[in-house]
């Protein structure tokens, strides 16, 4: 018994040798909000991860993957803090995840430092695209300004004349607005930043929205912000009198709550759930059969491409991730399946993308679901990607 | 001007909102000399308690009926339970104490109903504007909201000024020594102040349910604004909590209206956008500090502390 | 008087020997992050250890402590944002910044007492946030990085971590000894004198006002240090810093180790945060602990961990006796 047990670990050890021997498994670091009420974002993209984990056997280039969850409890500091951890003490080989643009920036400095590879899955600050681009630092979601941009050229084609803004007063609010404020072709009469996260009771807002007699409003309030918003706005009367438009405010997690109110607000996005390619319709029927109750959004999907982003960049290195320049290379290649069809990055690392056009329906037993409507705008580039002093 | 008008009953709205949480929070201070930063956790519990019976029983006003006696139970076990432990400690003891409770409460709930938190959909006789002047429709849950403040404020007035609890609660509140020398149920009457304020947190917090939705934490803002009310109002007054209620809804809200707008013209856009709802969330302490520099102990102190 | 073999000395000696030496449990760990961790521990025990000397020798219960952190940190970030690196430039201007503001808020807020003194510094304290939050320039509520620390002469280099941590050590010793020495000179007499009896202090001829005022002034330009050294630490400020949670996270360090005890502050900063390390790393929902745990030290051990080791102590000496 003893001298088959033996024979058979040292024949492991012949196949697995050299993989194991310069490592036995690949660390991922993931920075995300598990605590407080935005909290179920965290959890739509710990839930991806951990599909994504399982679509590959939990097994990275053949070697075992050991994924760290943090939470920044919704804090710069916080997600500074558990980022050095993560760096200092668990000495990951990738960090991925973040929510939020400010959590980001102010984690990106040890990140970059101490050269460990980054892939992003949600924030987009807009300096990430320009200036502050590295060649360590990826992103599987967008820059902040394209999907409001793409929602101010959806608007230029209603023929909406004149718009209202109102956004969060943080890094992601600011480059909303401006976003959307750059393609849309009519006149922004107006624009409100409220503080994020602590005001959620927007009425002077809107009562300024309702006087000043837009053609549209438009709106970006993340997570549960977004509910509170589309409540208050029907309250105020304006359901029906001044049409919305929005970005990142009306998605799967928030959808159960906002329930009829969002019907018939329209979004943009990079993913809906609907898009038809292979990768998407195994990825949302597994995390519904894995999650009964709980549909994917487009932050689970960006987090599973994130996952699967890594896992295709270690397979081609065959685990050796010391070589930074080849993971680099690796990853540069974007050679997986997205759950958004093709993928490709730009020269500073945000992808290349379709932008679509979503809209709530009622679905044949009376659920409120996301659908695509149209595509608004295809291979979109950000604009910032000029000021990017990679090649 | 319908502008104008739409803006002050917004922060009419705000500031009598205020005053609910602002009432209980100064009855408890000026009585049992408490500082009690877990208030905002009686307020959130309303807010759950309301949305999950509402959804029991499928009607809005049973569910805020039903979350109003619960509210008033768990205060008073919260009393009955750690309270009554902290009364005459240092404040500091009772700012730990509390804010342990804080803690406590929000994974609690967390535990209980999850992170996602819940929503309080409104009836639909509710959840719609009508229009009070000629031109200007106004939402008819944030009017409800206004009257049901005014009603319970007009309560609180007739129970405090003309009632035989109230008197005791305005003797305790002025000289609490004496009223336990007089042989009055001290204990009891602790209890029962202590479930009332909790009552009108859980209150405050089952209204602002429907516009704000449920959430974990939703009474940590909201508490320092109520704090903030309570000492310029001057402790254990409720005149005095009203009347800087109100004054505190204006502020927060005309200023988060209208200061943005004088701010472009002196500042750039970019600078001015993100200066105005910074510095319009300061005008309330700016105020309060005024207050408390001018007179010390408030604007209409109760006691003699 | 020599020091007993006490308990309490035990451990405090255990304390301060293991904060010397965690450098070099670190690198034997090979756990960088503890160096990180404690680096953080012994800045914000900095801070803990200028608001024991307002609160609990002074029995001036501020509310706002976290402002000054914020002045510090912002003092260095925002020299730095404009390309001044030089700590002999950027630290004074931090201590400078964060004694004139507490000059400015103390002489206002020294009118008031009780709930009312912790009130209106708690307001200042907001406002004080308030205002970096507006700062579109340097950030606004996002904050500001911090991409190179202060620069001082060679072989002074605070991005070396040992360096830096043991930089903070020697700050936190130093801020230790000060204090205690100020509550033993005869100003510290009149400040502890003016807490348990103003009135009478004031009868006896000593102006209060102006000793208080002073002694407010030394706890925040000791806590603008800590800030400027917390700034250097995250590379990062943001208003987060002197939101009033901080300030509430403070007074909990100082009230849990034992307020007005030279090294409470201390013990009540390390047991905090490695306690919320240690329980967040249990389980997700870890406050459901610390929150209970926070409340039955206030209910069953006044004085603090520093009570409960003097405690301990007496009981040793009840012992011995009989």
């Amino acid at each position: 018994m003893r001298k088959a047990l033996l024979a058979a670990s040292a024949a492991l050890l012949l196949v697995a040798g050299p993989a194991m021997a310069q490592q036995k498994t690949i660390k991922i670091g993931f920075v995300s909000t598990f605590s407080g009420p935005v909290a179920v974002i965290g959890n739509d993209m710990r839930n991806s991860v951990e599909l994504a984990l399982d679509h590959l056997g939990r097994k990275m280039g053949g070697l075992p993957v050991e994924v760290i969850y943090e939470d920044d409890g919704f804090k710069p500091e916080v997600g500074k803090q558990k980022t050095d951890k993560l760096i200092e003490s668990d000495k990951v080989d990738f960090i991925s995840g973040y929510i939020w643009s400010n959590v980001l920036l102010a984690s990106l400095k040890p990140i970059v430092d101490s050269k460990t590879f980054l892939v992003i899955a949600n924030a987009g600050p807009s300096q990430i695209a320009g200036e502050l681009c590295s060649p360590t630092v990826f992103s599987t979601s967008w820059n902040n300004d394209q999907t409001p941009q793409a929602m101010g050229t959806y608007m230029n084609q209603k023929g909406v004349k004149s718009v209202f803004l109102i956004g969060p007063n943080y890094a992601a609010g600011k480059d909303m607005l401006a976003g959307v404020a750059s393609t849309f072709k009519g006149k922004v009469i107006g624009q409100e930043l409220t503080t994020w996260p602590a005001q959620l009771d927007f009425s002077a807002e809107l009562a300024k929205a309702k006087a000043a007699k837009p053609d549209a409003i438009f709106v970006f309030y993340p997570g549960r912000a977004g509910v509170q918003f589309l409540t208050q706005y029907a309250q105020a009367g304006l359901k029906g009198a001044i049409p919305l438009y929005t970005a990142f405010t009306i998605d799967e997690l928030s959808l159960p709550l906002q329930k009829e109110l969002a019907l018939g607000v329209p979004g943009a996005q990079q993913w809906v759930n609907d898009l038809p390619n292979e990768a998407n319709k195994k990825f949302v029927a597994d995390y519904i059969k894995k999650y009964p109750g709980h549909k994917p959004a487009f932050y689970g999907a960006q987090s599973y491409d994130a996952i699967m982003l890594i896992a295709s960049a270690v397979a081609a290195t065959k685990g050796k991730l010391d070589d930074k320049a080849a993971v680099q290379k690796a990853l540069e290649k974007a050679d997986f399946k997205s759950v958004r069809g093709n993928f490709k990055f730009g020269k500073n690392h945000v992808p290349i993308q379709n932008f679509y056009l979503q809209d709530v329906v009622k679905d044949a037993k009376g659920d409120f679901v996301l659908k695509t409507v149209a595509t608004i705008v295809k291979d979109n580039q950000d604009i910032h990607h000029a000021k990017c002093p990679m090649k | 001007m319908t502008l104008f008008i739409e803006q002050c009953l917004n922060g009419l709205q705000f500031g009598l909102l205020l005053f609910l949480l602002a009432a209980g929070l100064t009855l408890v201070f000026g009585i049992m000399d408490l500082v009690n930063l877990a208030h905002g956790s009686l307020y959130m519990i309303g807010a759950y308690f309301a949305a999950t019976f509402a959804a029991w029983t499928g009607s809005f006003v049973l569910g805020a009926v039903l979350a109003l006696g619960a509210t008033l139970m768990v205060g008073m076990a919260v009393e009955v339970i750690a309270m009554r432990r902290l009364y005459g400690r240092d404040h500091l003891d009772h700012v730990l104490g509390t804010f342990g409770l804080i803690l406590f409460f929000d994974e609690s709930v967390r535990l209980i109903w999850g992170p996602e938190g819940l929503s309080l959909p409104l009836p639909s006789w509710l959840n719609r504007s009508v229009q009070i002047l000629p031109g200007v429709n106004y939402s008819a849950y944030r009017l409800a909201i206004i009257v049901v403040t005014l009603t319970v404020a007009a309560f609180l007035y007739v129970l405090v000024m003309r009632t035989r609890i109230g008197m005791l609660i305005r003797a305790g509140a002025s000289n609490r020594e004496m009223v336990g020398a007089l042989g009055v149920n001290i204990k009891l009457l602790y209890t029962l102040v202590f479930g009332l304020g909790a009552a009108l947190a859980g209150l405050a917090g089952l209204m602002q349910a429907p516009i704000l939705t449920v959430q974990i934490g939703m009474g940590e803002n909201i508490l320092i604004l109520a704090f903030v009310i309570t000492v310029i109002g001057g402790i254990g007054s409720i005149r005095g909590a009203l009347v800087a209620a109100i004054f505190v809804g204006f502020i927060d809200t005309l200023g988060r209206a209208f200061f943005p707008d004088l701010l472009r013209m002196v500042l750039s856009p970019a600078a001015a956008s993100t200066a105005a709802p910074a510095l319009s969330s300061m005008m309330i302490y700016l105020l309060m500090a005024i207050v408390l520099v001018v007179k010390p102990e408030g604007l209409f102190s109760a006691g003699n502390k | 008087m020599t020091p007993a073999l006490t308990a309490r000395n035990i451990a405090i000696v255990a304390l301060l020997a293991g904060l010397l030496l965690m450098p070099v449990f670190a690198e034997l760990a090979g756990n960088r992050f503890l160096l990180t961790l404690f680096t953080r521990i012994v800045i914000l025990a900095l801070a803990a250890v200028s608001l024991n000397l307002i609160l609990g020798y002074g029995g001036m219960m501020s509310f706002g402590h976290a402002a000054y952190l914020g002045i510090g940190g912002y003092a260095v970030g925002m020299l730095a944002h404009e390309g001044v690196l030089s700590g002999f430039v950027q630290w004074p201007v931090a201590l400078a910044g964060s004694a004139l503001f507490a000059l400015i808020i103390g002489a206002l807020s020294l009118r008031t007492r009780g709930v009312y003194f912790i009130m209106i510094t708690l307001a200042f304290a907001q406002m004080a946030y308030y205002i970096f939050a507006g700062l579109a320039r340097y950030g606004g509520d996002d904050g500001l990085t911090i991409y190179k620390r202060s620069q001082f002469f060679n072989p002074i280099n605070l991005s070396n971590k040992v360096q830096f941590y043991y930089i903070c050590l020697a700050l936190l010793f130093a801020a230790i000894y000060l204090v205690w020495r100020l509550v033993n000179s005869r100003f510290g007499m009149t400040i502890q004198g003016a807490r348990s009896n103003d009135i009478r202090m004031r009868a006896i001829g000593f102006p209060t006002y102006r000793y208080k005022l002073v002694c407010f002034v030394i706890a925040g330009t000791m806590c603008g240090l800590s800030g400027a050294l917390l700034a250097n630490h995250t590379d990062f400020v943001s208003p987060q810093m002197m939101y009033w949670t901080r300030s509430g996270d403070l007074i909990i360090m100082v009230v849990l180790g034992g307020m007005g005890s030279p090294f409470g502050p201390l013990i009540g900063a390390v047991a905090l945060l490695v306690l919320e390390e240690v329980l967040s790393g249990i389980t997700e929902y870890w406050q459901i602990i610390l929150g209970p745990l926070l409340l039955l030290v206030v209910l069953f051990a006044r004085g603090g961990i520093d009570g409960l080791l003097v405690k301990l102590q007496g009981k040793e000496r009840a012992k011995v006796r009989s």
